[in-house]
């Protein structure tokens, strides 16, 4: 990996280039009439789990047909500007909120999906959360062993290593705050080839460093003759008997809102859903796919975030930087897995609208804190949920359009682990020598001294929209089992009484994973969507590669 | 837990409350000319509106001048225009809300019209919404809080008031 930042390195954009080179790629939203596809594969979504299915699938020498809701975007496009960058890569804007308003969501919606968006953290699946799901939902192979050589072939796919820059001053407060109070931290492995070091990650990398399947899986795929439709929504699924008979989806617009009335029909042997949790279980609910046991679309988890903000005597420039270097998992550690909830520790990346939508409050209040800007911390807490008996996630639904949406309901579990999070990362930014502590909440002010943060906070009613809660690891709703009590898809991801159907990405996960899942959501993918490749053409399956 | 009595009165403004913002969203969509549905569309009332609040939301920020307002009311419609059609929807019944004059007075507080409603009350409308019983009115304070304060330092005009320089130059010309 390289240690010095290649600034002035010229930017090569391999959408670009595929697409002078004849990649079959169809905007929706320019169709003048209906089409009909016929392919081996198609596959619903192109993020972390999609993206790995296709490669492997196009490398099987299978005739693939990817779906895509959102757009073709690529390094062209990557202004790093929040303004565009959020209505055009992410799910509504970035705003896509749970039922009661309380949560914000950020999923990416765009080739490549939230891996476009995503901040670069890459953790293998922690070893304590599949011991949980063998024993709690059969999946004996689903352990760190098994599981290992699906890890090394796509870390080496994707370019994931250790960070050989220091960390920015955001995450390093994170380090030293921790180290004062004996609580142990540890750096994050990122997906990069080559990375500036800007801190743009969640804009869509602007020079192709971050190894998303936008420049990776995706591009293999393509040219490796897979289609690929965008502004494409897939409505539903048509089943005869016990098969999927087709794929119907709609032409969205320019501006992705709104359906042009054209329709893609696709016809294939196979079908595998990786629209990402909410979406994919929306898709099978909206097809109405067989849920005896009435679990689809239930237990989808958030890892309900909360978050601090520190201000400095120095500048800490939270927007400059690999965004997210430094972790600790010291409480989830503290307390068993089903325990209370546990949380894990990170530093986000602090850009305007970012902080200033998070922030608390407005007029003065607000306007003094955002001249802080350049001086702020701030650190989330990610709350691993689904391990609890209270701790049973939300259900997705649909609206009256057949839009998903997902109602996450709180209880006093909940908030009692928030209130220890807010706690926890209020003490760690004093000890990092923060002048002030505001704890993202309506009700909540700067508080000068741990002693007034502690108080305040343990006194701070904890409910939906006070507190500001937000989401950007959504996870499970087509939970995984063998035992069609417990999931709606087998250990191979095939979907319960259905024969040419699969799922392969983060819906699959039957609690939340306690770690950024990008990585879990790869590597599962890769030995599922490998298993797929033999099953459908009898050969042995190929390895992901990166190009020499 | 409240007493039994408040909370009974609690579920009947809250039901009160939902009828009407049901409510005047429709009658609102009744009165006004059909353009494409759904879509948020920021007519004079809407406009008034937010130039009245945006002010108030930002106070106490450097360079809220008229034309900054202005440039924010603008900036807020783009915002609003990427989101989906049924929280446009939403948006819209919000503004709807605001504008019918008994809805005005009885859920924001806010006695005159728009264009010459107070500071203050202004101020103390966007303060009993941002903790208000009914939930569904925190969350619409959340919406004009994100819209505003999001179109506002999206904006590079007012970036560097706050230090930040803005992504880096050669890849992203101002």
């Amino acid at each position: 990996m390289t240690t010095s930042v290649p600034i002035g390195t010229p930017i090569i954009d391999p959408i670009a280039a595929g697409l002078s080179a004849g990649w079959n790629v169809t905007d929706a939203s320019t169709l003048a009439s209906d089409r009909i596809v016929e392919a081996d594969v198609v596959i619903i979504g192109t993020g972390a789990g999609g993206g790995v299915t296709a490669e492997i699938l196009t490398r099987a020498g299978l005739r693939v047909v990817l779906i895509e809701e959102g757009a073709l975007k690529s390094s062209r496009d990557f202004k790093m500007r929040e303004a565009d960058a959020y209505p055009a890569l992410y799910q509504e804007s970035a705003a896509r909120k749970t039922k009661d308003k309380a949560i914000n969501i950020l999923q990416g919606r765009t080739v490549g999906g939230s891996t476009t968006v995503n901040w670069t953290s890459s953790f293998r699946t922690p070893a304590d959360t599949l011991a949980w799901w063998q024993q709690h939902y059969g999946l004996i192979g689903y352990t760190s062993e098994k599981l290992a050589p699906w890890f090394d072939m796509v870390e080496q796919r994707l370019h994931i290593g250790d960070w050989p820059l220091p960390p920015n001053e955001n995450n390093d407060l994170l380090r030293r705050g921790a180290a004062r109070l004996g609580i142990p931290t540890g750096a994050i492995r990122r997906n990069v080839s080559g990375c500036w070091n800007l801190g743009y990650c969640g804009m869509g990398c602007p020079t192709n460093a971050k190894q998303s399947m936008l420049v990776t899986t995706i591009p293999a795929a393509l040219s490796r003759g897979a289609q690929l439709y965008t502004r494409t929504r897939a409505d539903k699924f048509i089943f005869t008997g016990d098969r999927v008979d087709s794929l119907l989806c709609s032409a969205l617009d320019g501006t992705g809102l709104q359906r042009t009335g054209k329709r893609v029909v696709v016809r294939a042997n196979f079908y595998v859903v990786a629209g990402g949790a909410i979406n994919s279980p929306a898709l099978l609910l909206r097809s109405k796919a067989p849920d005896p046991h009435g679990l689809l679309g239930k237990r989808t988890f958030l890892h309900p975030t909360v978050i601090s903000a520190g201000f400095y005597e120095q500048a800490v420039n939270g927007f400059a930087g690999a965004p997210q270097t430094i972790y600790s998992d010291h409480y989830l550690g503290t307390q068993p897995l089903d325990g209370p909830l546990g949380f894990k520790l990170e530093a986000p990346p602090l850009h305007p609208l970012l902080l200033a939508t998070t922030m608390q409050g407005f007029g003065t209040e607000h306007a003094e804190m955002m001249r802080q800007f350049a001086h702020t911390h701030a650190l989330l807490g990610l709350l691993r949920d689904g391990f609890h008996p209270q701790s049973a996630g939300g259900r997705v639904q649909l609206a009256a359009d057949g839009a998903p949406v997902l109602d996450y309901p709180t209880n006093e579990f909940f908030w009692d682990g928030v209130r220890r999070a807010l706690l926890a990362m209020a003490e760690i930014q004093f000890a990092s020598g923060a002048k002030k502590v505001y704890p993202v909440h309506e009700m909540a002010t700067g508080y000068s001294t741990w002693a007034s943060a502690r108080k305040a906070i343990d006194a701070l009613p904890m409910r939906p929209l006070q507190t500001r809660v937000v989401s950007a690891h959504v996870m499970g709703g087509c939970a995984m089992s063998d035992d069609a009590r417990l999931g709606v898809v087998s250990s191979g991801g095939r979907y319960h009484g259905i024969t040419n159907l699969a799922v392969h990405d983060g819906s699959l996960f039957p609690t939340s994973i306690g770690a950024n899942p990008q990585l879990s959501i790869y590597a599962i993918s890769a030995m599922l969507a490998s298993e797929l490749a033999v099953a459908l053409t009898g050969r042995p399956s190929p390895r992901m590669k990166a190009p020499a | 837990m409240l007493p039994h009595s408040s909370r009974r009165s609690f579920l009947k403004v809250g039901l009160i409350g939902a009828v009407t913002l049901a409510s005047a969203g429709a009658i609102y969509r009744l009165m006004r000319p059909l353009s494409t549905p759904n879509r948020f569309v920021l007519d004079s009332d809407a406009a008034a509106i937010l130039a009245s609040i945006i002010p108030v939301m930002l106070k106490g920020t450097i360079g809220i001048t008229p034309q900054a307002v202005s440039q924010a009311s603008s900036r807020v419609v783009t915002a609003v225009a990427g989101l989906p059609l049924a929280t446009q929807k939403e948006i819209s019944d919000l503004f709807s809300l605001l504008t019918l004059g008994a809805t005005r007075r009885l859920l924001a507080g806010v006695p005159d019209q728009w264009p010459q409603a107070r500071i203050e009350d202004v101020e103390a409308f966007l303060q009993s919404w941002r903790s208000h019983r009914l939930t569904m009115l925190q969350s619409a304070y959340a919406a004009l809080h994100d819209l505003i304060l999001g179109s506002w330092y999206s904006d590079e005009r007012n970036w560097p008031a706050i230090g930040y320089p803005g992504p880096l130059a050669v890849l992203s010309p101002p």
